[in-house]
Parts: C-alpha cells; structure tokens; sequence
C-alpha cells in the first residue's frame, strides 16, 4: 500500500488514527476533576506535539541513519522561523507561502552549513554544528536586529504591507489562516462532563506531520536509507569500495534541515511569533534528547520522544505547590505537609530533574528508548509473536 | 479471567469518575456564548502568573510569584488586606473580584519568549485563565503581550522597562505600570548635571539587544540635552561575563563618566570590572571619574555588592519609601515572606490589584470595559504617589526614584538610598514618539 510493506503501512495508519484522534486521546479526564490537571488535550500542546515530531524525525534521519550528531538543528528551525514570519508579514498571512518558503530557505541555509560542516565527522562535526547554530543565535539577537527583531522577536503587525491579502476590517488583527480557514479557530464538544477541542491548526500540522512521516518511511526503507545505514556502520569500509560517502550525508543533512525548517514554518503558522532563543544551544540540545528518549533511528522513537520531553515542559512544570495541597488535603496536616515537601522539587520549576531523571533510567535500563520499553511490554503479553519477530527499522536501532 | 478484572475496573473508574465530574459545576460550554474570551460563569475566576522560575531572572520571578500570592489572598479578604487600604479607588470589597473567589495558574517563562507564549497559551486554552500577568524580560513582555491581543484576554505587564512594550509594539489588551528607558534618562539627567557638572563626557557600554539599545539611546538624547557629550558607546554582547577588554579602552578616550547600560548579571560583572580596576579613583578632565548604572533593582545591588557605593542610577520603586501605600505593602509582604519587596513584587502586585479593580469598576470581565475602565484611569495610595494610566499607549506615568548606592548599608536590603523622587511632569513625553500602533481591543471569542 502506497509502496509500503505492510507492517510500516499499519504502523502509518497506526500513526495517523492517534493523531486524529489525539483531542480525544490527550483528554481522558472529566474537565474539573483533579486530574484535568493532567490533560493535554488542547491546542497548543497538540500543535506542539505533532511539529515537534516532525522535528525529530528529520533528526532521526542524520543521527538515526548517518550516526551523524548534529548539535546546532535548532538553527535550522530558527532560520525556517523567521522566513516564514517573513512570509507572513509581506506577502499574505496564508500558511502556505510561508511553510513552502520556511523549508525552502533552511534547505539553502542547511546546504550551507552541512558543507563545511561535513569536512569533518564524530564529535568535531557536532562542535562545527553547534558553533554555527550559537553564531545563528547571536546574529539574530543582536546584530541583525533589524531583520530578526532582536530580542522582542518578530510578529504579524497591523501595518504590515501583505501584498497579497485585502485590507484588514477596521480594528481586527491579522490572524494566520488557510485560504480564510484561522490557525486558531477551534470546534468544542461537550460530552458529560468531558470537553473535546478540535482546532484547526492541529489538523493542518497533523496533516503535515503525517506527510513528513510517511516520506521518513520511505527514505528508510529506500536504497539511499540503505547507503546512510552503511555511513553509519563503517564509513571506512565505505571509501574503501570505491564510494563517496559525502554526498549521501550532504544530502541526508540538508534533508533533516528542511524538515527541521518546515516544523520552524509550521510553528510560526500555529504561533506567529518569532524569538532568537528557538536557535538557542538548548533547544538544539532538546531534540537530541526527544531522538535518544524514544529511540536513535526508530521511526516511531523520535515522535514519542518529543511527546514525552513536550508534554513534561508543559503540563509538570505548571503545578505548583498550591495545587499539591489540594491533591493531598485528605492526608492529616503533618503529613501532607511532608508529602508535599518531599514531591515539590520534582515539579514546577524542578521539571527538568524529573526529565533528568527519566532521561537517566532510559538510557540506562532501555538503550532503545521508549520504543524498546514498548517492544517488552509486547513480548511480555504476546507470546505468540515471537516467530514472527524480524528485525526492520521499527524494532530495532538501525546499526 | 484477566478481562473480568480490567472491565470491572474500568466500570469502576468510570463510575468514580463520572460521580466526580457530576459533583462539580460544569462551566465550560457556556464560555463561547458570553462574548469574550474565558469568560468566568462559575464562583471563580482564573488568573495567569507567567514568571520565570527558572533562567537568569529566576530571582525576580520567585519574588514576582510572591507578590501575585500576596494579591491574591488580600482579593479574596484574607491578610491585612495590604494595599487595598490604602489605594484610592474603593471598589474592590475583599470578597474576590465581582464576588468571584480568584484563583490562580502558574507557569514557567523560563525568560524564553517561545517557553513563555507556550505557558500562556496552555493558561488561556486548558485553564480559561481571563488575564496573564507577569515577566521579567521586555522581550517575553512583547511576547506574551502581542498573544494576549490576539487570544482575546488582558495583559498585564511585570517588569519590563524597555520603550518598545508600551512603543513600538504597544498593544490594545496589554498595559504596564513599571516605568521606561525614556523615563530613567529624564530622570536622571538632571541629577547627574546637578552632581557631575554639566561639561561632561560619557562611554556608554550597552548590552546588545533591545533593551540595551533604548536605555542606551534615552540616557544620551537626556544628558546630552544638559550638555554632555558622548565619547563613543560600545556594544558587548549579552554573554558576557568579563568586562574587563571593554574597560580598558574607557580611560583612553578620555572620557570622565562611564554609564552601564547592562542589567541583571551583566550589570553586577561590569561593575565589578569597573571597579576593579580602579576607575573611580581616576582623575580625568580634573574630574573625578564615576560610574552611572540607568536601571537599578535591589537584587542586582545586592550582587555587585560594595562596588554600588555612591553609584547613581534610577528605579521604580523601592521598600524604604514612607508614603501610607509604601509601607502598608512592606508590612503585609514582610509580615508573609520575612524580607522586603523587590521593585519586581511591587509592580506585579499593584498590576494584579489594578486589573482587580478595573473588572470592579468596570462590573464585567470583558476585556475591552476593563481596558477602558484602566484608560486615563487616575489613582494614588499604591506606593508611586498619583498615578494616571495613559489611554494612548497604555502606560502608567508616576514618579521616578533617582538612588544611589548607600555607603554604610546597616543589612542585606538597605543597599540603596534615595536621592531624588523626580516628578511625573519631568518624565512624560509624548505618546506618538516611538511609533507603533495600538489597534483596538479584542474580547476574542
């Protein structure tokens, strides 16, 4: 189907049923009860989970595939950022120039870098990455301030030319749209006590996302996905045959940036804000974690990496020692006191020690990530399968 | 046998979680009827403190926090009810906001604007909070400002001194009470003539990024007005954290007054170096050579240490100021916290009680009566002396501190004396002179 083997074709359709359903998925607690909390269900988390997936899967095709660790892909999303804004603020706030444009440019921005880049390969790659993406940052923090805003960023603004849309209505602002269809506009379901959001920026990134998805299918499953494969297990032997190694990396590089420039377009579709620190070294830290959390050159690894890293940022980090109390107001005043102090550096502010923590326990008792978590748990309870377990991109890292 | 258990399980859980669910309001549905935004139908309402707990202004965040706890529990009659005592505007009745109880979200900046629209965004979308406030940084105010006018709820601004938030980007949704670059320089212009002289050259050391930028540019255009002159003004990069090939070339130019357009981390360093290498003591033009710092907070005192003795700069407010309003909310915060407020505490809780007050007065929560009860609105007894809130660019316009560092600090907090209080009409200017557009409000839904 669709030129896939029939497993990676269920995983896709397992893929895309998750994702469209996601609304229903992310919110499985009554709005209210005390574990609403933990529902994440709404659009911006969504929206977040799907481009930052997209993110890592063109990540996971360098470092998955190549074993190429590139530490500055957080440039390649800035660089598609602010293209896209661009877009934005003089042609049409339509999401298609500007999503076209985002990738487009951090093509030419990733050739750029992976060309010199590549000279070198193991750890003085990623330093070489990782001093292009800081000078990014800076340039656009400071000097090119005036094409980057500098530290305020960039946003639509009301007295933007936009040469392709009509005349905004007297006191309305410009709002990211899909030929009239907003970025923000969403339905809401009321079920019981249960509200479900569907917006439409999710679905247009879920779109795209299942798109980008797809294409790391089949680039994993081409005779180029076969050749990285071969880069990544002995380069060497590789020049020995006769072979160039560098323009299938070139090209697996600069793939990865378009995809990481496409998340960057997308990001500025669903939030049209743009801010230097999307080029910071953290951020390219980042998605190496969400690579490594779910699984290194898994199709499916980088995806749940990014959900998992995403959903602890946003929903772990805002409760508060307030919101503690009331979950432990049945236990006698000591020990909810105690309780509370005992969990309270673990949330909130501390939401980095329980990534941290986490992050430690993966690597360490799953090397496969959490797609390898899941692999045992399948074993554990299909005992029939175990015929029938070959090894393919999805089970096992590609090495 | 295993399927018996998880169904009655599932049965079970479901049954809880209905019977939970039943036992509470439902609120939500009717929030796209009402005509804005989050609207609050049930006996709450929801407010957002977007502060960075974590990051380089994560002290000023925590104090923000603080501040907004404090708020919270005098709004809803708990306390000594702080400065609700002592401001002018009597509406607000300590029995919650329009006789709903608040209740409050926080979330994490991380001084980051991509992390702080995230946080803001998760507070308007999941937790239907009606108004965020908060930040420490002018480039997540802008941020989070511009996504407040667009998701439809009120902005109210902490700390963020930069021209451009009330400027250039100035929003209708958003309003800041903390004052200005534009603000410190004419404040302190006149102090620095009248101390320094008014034949003075300066060196300007700017932190490269906005900020930097307009404080650099305020401080010039006002003590060049009195007649200084600028030498040269040197941009460093944001990073920074050694200062020293920076104050090197200073002597060489042969200017007599170095001013440190940096703040938080970078003000504490190039102070330091300035001091260390012994530029106070110089002889310059047969003046002796100072040291000016535009934007002082009591944390950043605090870090610099010694080093800030005598040193002239400007704030927004400071703990050791005897007006009623002042010393009520030194009291009530010293009597929960222990130590004085920062500058960042008092903005963020005068904000807080103003949106209170504004939705009061204005008797809804709808974004654009609360703008319009907070335009032009006139007050006193909140620690700035009589305040207006301009209608044109949403800022507030009060009295600006000019300090100095204290030469014999008796404890950890008393680091900064006062040595002017310059008046409102010596720091208004007009509001069209930084350009910027600000639209008309959005209710949103």
């Amino acid at each position: 189907m669709l030129g896939l083997e029939a497993k990676d074709f269920r995983l896709l359709i397992l893929v895309a049923i998750l994702t469209m359903a996601a609304p229903f998925l992310l919110n499985p607690f009554p709005e209210g009860s005390g574990l609403a909390q933990f529902n994440a269900g709404y659009p911006d988390l969504m929206q977040r989970f799907v481009i930052f997936g997209i993110f890592a899967i063109g990540f996971n095709i360098l470092f998955g595939l190549t074993g190429y660790l590139s530490f500055g892909h957080a440039a390649f999303l800035g660089v598609g950022s602010y293209a896209a804004i661009w877009m934005m603020k003089l042609l049409t706030m339509n999401v298609i120039p500007a999503i076209i444009v985002s990738v487009i440019v951090a093509g030419i921005f990733s050739l750029a870098v992976g060309w010199i880049s590549l000279r070198r390969s193991g750890i003085y790659f990623s330093i070489l990455t990782l001093a292009f993406a800081q000078m990014s940052y800076s340039l656009a923090y400071s000097v090119l301030t005036p094409i980057t805003g500098g530290e305020t960023g960039l946003q639509p603004k009301v007295n933007d030319p936009r040469i392709l849309d009509g005349a905004l209505t007297e006191g309305g602002t410009p709002k990211a749209n899909l030929f009239g269809l907003e970025m923000g506009s969403s339905i809401e379901w009321g079920v019981g006590n249960w509200l479900f959001t569907f917006n439409a920026g999710y679905y247009v990134a879920a779109i795209v996302m299942l798109a980008a998805f797809y294409l790391s299918i089949r680039i994993f499953r081409s005779p180029f996905g076969m050749m990285l494969r071969a880069v990544k297990s002995n380069q060497q032997r590789l020049n020995y045959t006769g072979l160039n190694a560098k323009p299938y990396t070139l090209a697996a590089f600069v793939i990865s940036g378009m995809y990481a420039g496409l998340a960057g377009g997308l990001m500025v579709a669903m939030d049209t804000q743009v801010g230097a620190e999307r080029m910071f070294w953290t951020a390219s830290g980042e998605v190496v974690l969400m690579s490594i959390l779910g699984g290194v050159g898994t199709l499916i690894g980088p995806v749940l990496g990014a959900g998992a890293i995403k959903y602890m940022e946003n929903i772990l980090s805002k409760i508060n020692s307030d919101i503690l109390h009331t979950w432990f107001a049945f236990l006698p005043d000591g020990l909810e006191d105690f309780v509370v102090t005992l969990i309270y550096p673990f949330i909130g502010k501390g939401w980095h020690l329980t990534l941290g923590l986490i992050f430690m326990a993966v690597v360490i008792f799953l090397p496969g990530g959490l797609v390898e978590g899941g692999q045992r748990i399948a074993r554990l309870f299909g005992r029939k399968k175990k015929s029938t377990d070959t090894p393919d991109g999805k089970t096992t890292p590609a090495e | 046998m295993s399927k018996m258990t998880l169904s009655r399980r599932g049965v079970l859980t479901t049954g809880a979680a209905a019977g939970a669910g039943l036992a509470l309001p439902t609120y939500l549905p009717a929030a796209s009827h009402a005509g804005f935004t989050n609207a609050p139908t049930g006996s709450t309402v929801t407010l957002g403190f977007n502060v960075p707990q974590t990051g380089p202004y994560a002290d000023e965040g925590a104090d923000e926090l603080r501040a907004y706890e404090l708020a919270v529990e005098h709004l809803n009659g708990g306390g000594d009810g702080g400065l609700m005592n002592t401001f002018s505007s009597k509406a607000l009745q300590g029995n919650g906001i329009l006789g709903k109880k608040v209740e409050y979200v926080t979330g994490d900046t991380q001084t980051k604007s991509d992390a702080a629209r995230a946080s803001a965004r998760s507070m308007i979308e999941k937790d239907g909070a009606v108004m965020i406030t908060g930040g420490s940084s002018s480039g997540v105010a802008v941020a989070v400002q511009a996504l407040c006018q667009e998701a439809g709820v009120i902005f109210m601004a902490g700390l963020t001194h930069s021209n451009d938030t009330t400027g250039k980007d100035k929003k209708a949704n958003g309003f800041r009470h903390f004052f200005n670059s534009y603000m410190s320089g004419a404040a302190l212009a006149p102090i620095l003539g009248a101390n320094y002289g008014t034949d003075r050259k300066a060196y300007h050391l700017t932190a490269d990024y906005n900020w930097g930028y307009t404080t650099e540019e305020a401080v010039r255009t006002s003590t060049e007005a009195i007649g200084w002159e600028t030498v040269a003004a040197v941009k460093t990069p944001l990073t920074q954290t050694d200062f020293s090939s920076y104050i090197a070339p200073v002597l060489q130019s042969g200017a007599d007054v170095l001013v440190l357009n940096h703040y938080g981390g970078n003000m504490v360093n190039s102070l330091t170096n300035a001091v260390q290498f012994g530029l106070r003591d110089k002889l310059v033009n047969n003046k002796n050579f100072e040291i000016v710092v535009p934007l002082y907070s009591r944390l950043m005192a605090k870090g610099a240490g010694a080093n800030v003795k005598g040193i002239f700069g400007s704030t927004n407010w400071h703990w050791s100021l005897q007006d009623e309003g002042s010393k009520a909310f030194v009291q009530s915060f010293g009597t929960k916290y222990g130590f004085p407020p920062s500058q960042a505490a008092h903005t963020c809780y005068v904000q807080a009680m103003l949106y209170a007050d504004a939705v009061e007065r204005a008797g809804s929560f709808n974004p654009c009566a609360v703008a319009e009860a907070l335009e032009d609105f006139e007050f006193d007894g909140m620690g700035n002396g009589p305040t207006l809130y301009r209608a044109e660019d949403h800022q507030c316009f009060k009295d600006v501190l000019v300090v100095k560092g204290k030469e014999n600090p008796t404890s950890d907090f008393d680091l900064l004396e006062i040595v002017e209080v310059t008046p409102t009409s010596q720091v208004t200017y007009d509001a069209s002179i930084f350009g910027g557009e600000l639209g008309t409000c959005n209710p949103g839904a």
